[in-house]
């Protein structure tokens, strides 16, 4: 009340402090997919997560979502903590946060119709009374430009594009604030995924959402996040606005993916860091390499790389890197 | 002026449904010459692996029908072939990397196994011994830069990781002199760094080798890093094709550029809305241009005749009627 002339600093939504993800092969063995992550989210922000696969860039969203028990560390939504021990979530939070998974084919009841498949998540946070059950779902439908006879579709006889958009309507049912998009056009071509990025971008605007969007697509990432972290090994090696991130990359991984995108014009291609050519193989998340992670495939590794872990420093502005390159820069 | 070592001329391939016949490809042309490295691009559904899969002959005879086409591999026609003699081409001429190598390999026999196979079955094994035919494996092995080959020669394929496995496939298409090469997106389950390498791999061991490359993608960067010429498809019709510097410079058909005008660009500005409409309906296709219910630029023709392919420059042909003299 006293402060609304003030411009008041925005919210986080979501706040990851040294997550860890552990899973046991065996009484020694660990496969260490989130290895000591941190982050926040604005209200607001699209944050875009990267990274290759076995980077754990999946379980991080599966562990804030609670469909994995974190090892360690703090998960902080909307103010309140959740708590490693019990691992439960409550209802205000799977109101408020909600998630859209890769696979459509594998993420929508095959036995169940559109109906059916949207009125759950109505009733159970009790968005409508079950008299206002169809007439809120065509609401829905219409907010993803879907037509209303898709009610009694089931998902089989329906295209993989516009599956992404069901699972999209089902997880705006809940009228959440903060969507976690787990690289929800990677298995589509490229004509249907620009309908669907256009209507998140769309329903981000219009919803005032906040999203956290994982892909591997680095020229898909450059056109929708506000800012960008990119994985490897469990680790986060750098994050900084989106500008600045493709712009003045800093850390050896991101110049080296950054290099390897196939673009389709010189244009772009003169906006690529030089070329990396990557060696070696990704080293397995079970037997991760002593000292930083990356050495065994980085042009620019130092002796001290071998054996000491670099941590995660702020190098600009809102710019963190996690490497030893740029460590004299942040004691001078 | 190259000789041309495969020629697909008005292919049309037809899959048996119960509500009818699901009219997939519609009238393919589509040549190699030797030596060369040609990109099929398009997006799914289009008919690109039913194209090659029909080149190798591997498609199921119950459940598809060829009514009309020639396919000439050094000028015979591989779909008027017997048995035996496409036996012969599948062992010899043409080897086809798949998108999947999980699928690919066969998961109870060891990497060395499979190559062997693929050497005893061939020509190229004609007066050599095992231990002659061992060395081979091992060398294919190495070409693909694998360090340590002996004891990949050993291994399942389970014990490997993607990566290693599409350079295996690819080593197993290479181990035996072929003339052809059809390489179906095998980058397509990588990451984005290890598919660099294997493009740049594909690409210097076709070149070395003196190949012709077949590229299957629905990647245009992919495709305009690693092939000479790009044939884009369209429903079941291959709707453009140039040089891969003139189609990128100049594209002619509607659906190119809309395909261009979709790929998020490196520079930012923001995701196009697309390209209005859906794929046809290929068991009642519509008449006419196949384009036609989703052209910004649909004409009165284009609902009611085909457009045939009309050459515009040099090698850029389209089929489309904004570009006929009328």
């Amino acid at each position: 009340m006293f402060n609304s002339d003030k411009k008041t600093m925005s919210k986080e939504i979501l706040t990851i402090k040294d997550l860890k993800t552990y899973f046991p092969i065996d009484k020694t063995k660990f496969v260490r997919a989130v290895d000591g992550v941190s982050f926040n989210i604005k209200e607001g922000e699209i944050m875009g997560l990267v990274g290759e696969s076995g980077s754990g860039k999946s379980t991080i969203a599966y562990t804030v979502m609670g469909m994995y028990k974190q090892s360690g560390g703090e998960i902080i939504f909307n103010g309140e903590t959740i708590t490693a021990k019990d691992n439960k979530r409550n209802m205000e939070f799977k109101k408020n946060a909600q998630i859209v998974f890769q696979d459509p084919g594998s993420s929508l009841n095959p036995y169940q119709d559109v109906r059916q498949i949207l009125s759950l998540p109505l009733k159970v946070h009790k968005i409508a009374s079950a008299d206002k059950i169809d007439e809120k779902i065509l609401e829905i439908l219409d907010m993803v430009e879907l037509p209303s006879n898709f009610m009694h579709k089931s998902p089989n006889s329906i295209g993989g594009g516009e599956k992404q958009l069901v699972s999209i309507a089902r997880a705006l049912c809940s009228n959440p604030k903060f969507i976690i998009l787990d690289e929800p056009t990677s298995s589509l071509d490229v004509s249907i995924q620009a309908k669907i990025i256009n209507m998140l971008l769309k329903l981000h605007k219009d919803r005032n959402l906040t999203y956290m969007f994982i892909t591997h697509d680095l020229s898909l990432m450059r056109n929708i996040s506000t800012k960008v972290a990119i994985m490897y090994l469990g680790k986060i090696c750098e994050v900084a606005p989106t500008e600045e991130f493709y712009k003045a990359p800093l850390h050896p991984y991101t110049q080296m993916l950054l290099s390897a995108i196939p673009v389709i014009s010189e244009a772009e291609e003169a906006l690529k860091p030089k070329k990396v050519v990557s060696t070696g193989e990704i080293p397995s998340p079970v037997n991760i390499p002593k000292g930083c992670s990356f050495h065994t495939r980085c042009n620019l590794k130092m002796d001290i790389c071998c054996n000491e872990d670099p941590v995660m420093h702020e190098v600009s502005k809102d710019h963190f890197v996690r490497c030893h390159l740029y460590e004299d820069s942040v004691r001078k | 002026m190259n000789d041309i070592l495969l020629d697909i001329k008005n292919l049309k391939v037809w899959y048996n449904t119960y509500q009818g016949y699901a009219k997939v490809v519609d009238g393919v042309n589509l040549h190699v010459f030797k030596g060369e490295k040609v990109g099929l691009v398009g997006e799914s559904g289009c008919g690109k692996t039913t194209t090659m899969k029909t080149v190798l002959s591997v498609l199921d005879s119950s459940k598809s029908h060829i009514p009309e086409g020639e396919i000439l591999l050094n000028g015979q026609d591989v779909l008027k072939m017997k048995d035996n003699e496409i036996q012969k081409v599948r062992r010899n001429n043409i080897s086809m990397i798949s998108q999947a190598p999980s699928a690919a390999l066969n998961p109870v026999f060891t990497i060395e196994q499979q190559l062997i196979d693929v050497i005893k079955y061939s020509n190229a094994s004609k007066g050599l011994n095992n231990k002659e035919m061992y060395q081979m494996a091992i060398n294919a092995v190495n070409s693909v830069m694998i360090s340590d080959p002996e004891r990949i020669l050993k291994s399942y394929p389970h014990q490997l990781s993607g990566g290693m496995k599409q350079r295996i496939c690819i080593a197993m298409a290479l181990v035996t002199p072929r003339e052809l090469l059809i390489a179906d997106e095998p980058g397509t389950a990588l990451d984005v760094t290890i598919q660099d390498q294997i493009h740049r791999l594909l690409r210097v061991l076709v070149e070395e080798k003196g190949r012709s490359l077949i590229m299957i993608t629905h990647s245009l960067g992919v495709a305009r890093e690693l092939v000479d010429r790009i044939y884009v498809m369209y429903a079941g019709n291959t709707v453009e094709v140039a040089k891969t510097k003139d189609l990128f410079s100049n594209p002619l058909h509607p659906y190119t550029r809309g395909l261009m005008e979709c790929v998020p660009r490196l520079s930012g500005g923001g995701v196009t809305s697309g390209i209005y409409g859906y794929i046809p309906d290929y068991i009642n296709p519509t008449p006419g241009c196949r384009f036609y219910p989703r052209c910004p630029n649909a004409m009165d023709i284009c609902s009611k005749e085909k457009p045939q392919p009309i050459e515009v420059s040099d090698g850029h042909k389209v089929a489309c009627f904004k570009y006929t003299n009328s």
